[in-house]
């Protein structure tokens, strides 16, 4: 097993279950990624009470709350502490290769011979950037998500917010309430309502069965695994952070950052549709916990159905933003991230260098498994509460290869 | 999803097997289009097209097409043709109509008629170099569709979403695009 985060904790403890003896390799500390590569003031946007893992629910005093880092942090330590998993803490793996009946694994601690390989590495390791970053003129700090920690470390002035993502919207309000303009450029993007009919949205998505719609089942997987996060906060008070709320607090919004050029960031003019096609989105959701709702015959249960405002557009964004003029003194990209596979020496990425699987099941790699990407097996994988199921499923595989043999059988 | 009594005139069937085969032949989605134009007289010239690149080889249209550009004679000339910013206009509703016939047969829908009208503004005081904080080109194009489908009025909207979504044009008219300009 590869990283000690929640997704790979579940694997351990569904590993346990089964008496399958097996090592959780970690770089650093248990859920390390959420130690070390998140912004200070950040929240799972996921309600306490879905933060449950195998044998191991929420079982503090705000299960309506949101869990802060330092409080996830202790959640998951405290799951790898009643799990006792097997985790071998600051050992970095530095190579993973094919060997015969298994992989060599290459850590800074020594080698590793396996049958079987997890890559519960995460799927957030290292920011995506489009390549615009190379022209950004000089005055201009540029700053990630990952570099991010609050806004007083940003220079004074305008910041320019790029991608409307969770993170996107998150931090142009953070950023808004430090006294900074903010422009927030906004191309695809995920709108729904923090609350639903008196209950989380999210709590609609996993009751209704949305989430755990299965890989399989979905009609355009590509486009389901690229999808950027929903614009959702998890906040002390439950409140809605989508593009009208933040339009209403002050926040600029302009179109997709097409290009700059001599100095100005160019915005597309093809804003109105985003906002179309994210409202059409939600309303298609929303009809669909409506309809679950009648069949469910939870009509009593639940508040009656809203319809939520279309996205304001405003009445003439502006298409273009002179980086040199002084408006803007940063630049925070949030873009999304991607998973680091440096050290994965066997040929399992395509051209794109994203990792070829079939729901977890690693292509042309016979006992080399992952967990924890986007709609692996079902549309709540990278959710905390999604790691058990696929955990099983996976394990389930798993075991049935061992069994035969562990033998190539294609 | 297609429904075999749908019949749009869009073999949506082709055109997923194209897509999936593409998929894996990344060179042969790489398309060249080209355009020739010539000079007549004043401001009127005639712009052909035939030739064009894709699926790894030259390709070829039925027959030469051509079209004839002018400026109307408000500007004091002979209105041989469309001005070239009419034809832009041209190419935005033709791509997203043939955008919404497409995906109206991926979805099932049966389409009736479909109707676009464009409008672009423009303020001549760009071209005319008399405000060079005017720009040259529209600074507002509205797209008004009239369409009778068997569908809500909410599946139309996101068939007319989605044509946006996928449409060349659209892109190009949206977003910058480099070009250059070259004598030889």
């Amino acid at each position: 097993m590869i990283g000690a985060g929640h997704a790979g904790l579940a694997i351990s403890r569904v590993l346990a279950e089964r008496a399958i003896d097996h090592v959780v390799l970690e770089r650093g500390e248990v859920a390390n990624s959420w130690r070390c590569e998140r912004w200070d003031s950040l929240r799972l946007l996921t309600p306490n009470w879905q933060s449950r893992l195998p044998g191991y629910a929420y079982a503090g005093a705000e299960p309506d709350g949101f869990m802060t880092m330092p409080e996830l942090i202790r959640h998951i330590t405290n799951f790898a502490a009643v799990t006792s998993a097997p985790v071998r803490t600051h050992t970095t793996v530095t190579a993973v290769r094919r060997a015969d009946g298994g992989y060599r694994v290459a850590t800074d601690q020594g080698e590793i011979r396996c049958r079987c390989v997890v890559l519960a590495s995460g799927a957030a390791n290292v920011p995506r950037v489009p390549a615009l970053r190379q022209v950004v003129p000089e005055p201009i700090e540029c700053v990630t998500a990952f570099d991010y920690h609050n806004p007083q470390r940003l220079p004074r002035g305008g910041v320019l917010v790029v991608g409307a993502s969770a993170t996107g919207v998150q931090l142009a309000d953070e950023i808004l309430r430090s006294g900074r303009r903010v422009t927030l450029a906004v191309g695809e993007h995920v709108r729904l309502p923090r609350r639903y009919r008196g209950q989380d949205v999210l709590w609609w998505m996993e009751r209704s069965g949305v989430w755990s719609q299965r890989y399989d089942e979905i009609d355009d997987l590509q486009r389901a695994r690229g999808l950027p996060s929903p614009q959702l906060v998890g906040t002390p008070e439950p409140m809605t952070l989508d593009l009208n709320a933040l339009q209403s607090m002050g926040v600029e919004i302009v179109g997709r950052l097409a290009a700059i050029r001599d100095g100005r960031a160019l915005f597309s003019g093809g804003l109105r549709n985003q906002f179309a096609l994210a409202d059409l989105k939600m309303q298609r959701l929303l009809d669909t916990f409506d309809a679950w709702a009648s069949s469910a015959a939870l009509d009593i249960e639940v508040t009656p159905a809203e319809r939520f405002e279309p996205t304001r557009a405003p009445t003439a964004p502006r298409l273009s933003l002179d980086l040199r003029s002084g408006e803007i003194r940063s630049i925070l990209w949030a873009t999304g991230f991607r998973p680091d596979y440096r050290w994965l020496e066997v040929p399992v990425l395509d051209r794109k260098g994203e990792l070829r699987h079939d729901g977890g099941v690693v292509a042309d790699a016979p006992g080399m498994y992952a967990i924890g990407l986007p709609v692996l097996r079902r549309r709540k994988s990278t959710f905390i509460l999604g790691a058990e199921d696929d955990a099983r499923d996976l394990i389930e595989h798993l075991a049935g290869y061992l069994a035969q043999g562990g033998r190539h059988t294609g | 999803m297609a429904e075999v009594s749908v019949n749009n005139g869009v073999n949506i069937d082709a055109l997923l097997a194209a897509r999936e085969a593409l998929k894996g032949a990344p060179e042969a989605a790489k398309f060249t289009w080209r355009a020739s134009c010539k000079w007549q007289k004043g401001t009127h010239a005639t712009s052909t097209v035939q030739g064009f690149h894709g699926l790894g080889d030259e390709q070829r249209h039925k027959t030469q097409f051509s079209f004839e550009t002018d400026h109307p004679e408000v500007f004091a000339s002979e209105d041989h043709g469309a001005t070239p910013v009419e034809l832009v206009l041209v190419g935005l509703a033709s791509c997203l109509t043939a955008g919404v016939a497409t995906v109206a047969q991926n979805r099932g829908i049966q389409l009736r008629s479909v109707e676009a009208k464009l409008e672009g503004k423009m303020n001549l005081y760009g071209i005319l170099g008399i405000d060079s904080d005017v720009r040259n080109g529209y600074d507002d194009i509205k797209v008004t569709f009239h369409i009778d489908a068997d569908a809500s009025k909410k599946d139309i909207e996101a068939l007319v979403a989605q044509s946006q979504k996928r449409s060349a044009v659209f892109d190009i008219v949206t977003n910058p695009t480099n070009v250059t300009v070259e004598v030889v």
